[in-house]
């Protein structure tokens, strides 16, 4: 029971801070990713890596009570679908399959090169979302073979 | 081209591992090996002596002719995301064997029948 | 020191750390080595001018080896030593690879020298892809916007990948849920 309630009040402290700026600094690579490297799979992996910090920190049940396990398996599947409803809209508006259909602004901007960004977005979401299910998932089936002994 | 042989070989290592040995986490620690191996040569093919990576920097005029080669680089980013969820598949798969197995022999999984 | 020493260096160390990875007795070791190769990789990519991969491999190998460690170390995990190691197979295999790398000695003598490559559709990326697509990340506009089809059948992979790991995980819930409702 109090391997599951977390570490020391040192992680627990340092965590509750340093989570937002771990949180903001993933949704920072998404966003700048036409203009530097990374882009939506590095700030994705960073998003699951800053909720699986909590995890370690705090517990699993806590995971339980401050987000919504079942939310995040809706954004997953639906991050899947916006990839293709992209793809279809290009299709309509761009002439071919994923055309970059948005207009493109200038070079070096932040709100730039149509849909690439949007992509960005989509990915890293997916991406993020998908790989925190699955830790939580193995982490709670750690927790059921260990009861079952 | 030292340099290529150098990866081949990190490659048969991971080979070597899959083929030879009995522990489930080995196994799946080869195949880690073998897609580290293979990223890396696909990435090795692509460098230009002398060059910069593929992205233009505000103010900062860089030529086309003195970037590297971007196309390697871009589909082993694919390959790299994809070998996550293997061994993500691989490790679940590991871990109900063993919870039903209680071992992670491969020999003596294959013993037991039912 | 040129880049191709750097490389040679490396490398050497990253098969020495692999070697070592399989042979350990202690499993937590194992892993541990199988997660410097990996930063040897990523140090690679960054030696080789891809930041991009460099920043993605480091990320998804912490994570992998994350997954690793808290599914299989817990604390009354008794190593499993195998009896004997089946040295037939062992020095079959050894034999065999040896022979394939010395008969692949001269593919690698067809390729470019290492640092010239070919790069006949790269001209054209790098050169007309910034005022194409808009991006300054070339590597960004060719996954996204040339070559998007195959990042969606990498989004499609993964996407298959998780669902079997939560299906293959979930059963076992089920199934108890199940045995405790029966009457």
């Amino acid at each position: 029971m109090n391997q599951q309630a977390g570490m020391t009040l040192i992680v627990k402290t340092v965590t509750r801070i340093s989570v937002w700026l771990i949180l903001l600094y993933g949704i920072y690579i998404i966003l700048h990713g036409h203009l530097s490297p990374g882009g939506g799979f590095a700030g994705g992996v960073i998003i699951a890596l800053a909720f699986l910090n909590v995890m370690l920190a705090f517990g699993r049940d806590f995971i339980k009570n401050w987000l919504n396990i079942e939310m995040l398996h809706d954004i997953d599947s639906s991050s899947a679908t916006m990839f293709l409803a992209v793809g279809i809209l290009g299709m309509a508006f761009g002439g071919s399959f994923l055309a970059n259909f948005i207009p493109h602004g200038t070079l070096f901007n932040l709100v730039s090169s149509g849909t690439i960004q949007v992509l960005n977005i989509v990915i890293g979401l997916k991406v993020g979302m998908g790989l925190f299910i699955v830790v939580w998932a193995l982490a709670l089936f750690h927790l059921d073979r260990k009861e079952l002994k | 081209m030292t340099v290529y042989l150098l990866c081949f070989t990190l490659l048969l290592v991971g080979i070597y591992g899959i083929i030879t040995k009995r522990d489930l986490v080995r196994i799946i620690i080869s195949s880690g090996i073998m897609g580290y191996a293979v990223n890396l040569l696909i990435v090795l093919f692509g460098y230009k002596n002398g060059s910069i990576y593929a992205i233009f920097i505000k103010d900062t005029p860089v030529s086309p002719q003195m970037m590297v080669d971007p196309l390697p680089q871009a589909l082993v980013l694919t390959s790299i995301v994809i070998e996550l969820g293997t061994t993500a598949m691989l490790v679940a798969l590991a871990v109900r064997l063993f919870e039903k197995y209680q071992t992670f022999d491969i020999t003596k999984i294959r013993r037991l029948s039912g | 020191m040129p880049v191709e020493s750097w490389l040679i260096f490396l490398l050497s160390f990253m098969i020495v750390g692999s070697i070592i990875a399989l042979e350990m007795k202690d499993l937590l070791s194992a892993v541990i080595s199988i997660g410097v190769v990996g930063l040897g990789v990523s140090v690679a990519f960054l030696l080789l001018q891809a930041p991009d991969l460099a920043v993605v491999q480091f990320l998804f190998e912490i994570f992998s080896i994350v997954i690793m460690v808290r599914a299989f170390i817990k604390k009354d995990y008794h190593r499993e030593e195998p009896s004997r190691v089946n040295k037939i197979l062992a020095g079959v295999t050894l034999i065999t690879l040896i022979a394939v790398f010395f008969l692949s000695v001269p593919l690698f003598k067809l390729l470019p020298a290492f640092g010239e490559p070919l790069m006949t559709t790269s001209r054209y990326y790098l050169e007309n892809g910034a005022a194409e697509t808009g991006s300054a990340n070339i590597i960004s506009a060719v996954i996204l916007d040339y070559r998007a089809y195959d990042t969606l059948g990498e989004t499609t992979v993964l996407f298959t990948a998780i669902l079997g790991t939560l299906t293959i995980i979930r059963i076992k819930k089920r199934s108890k849920v199940a045995e405790e409702e029966k009457p």
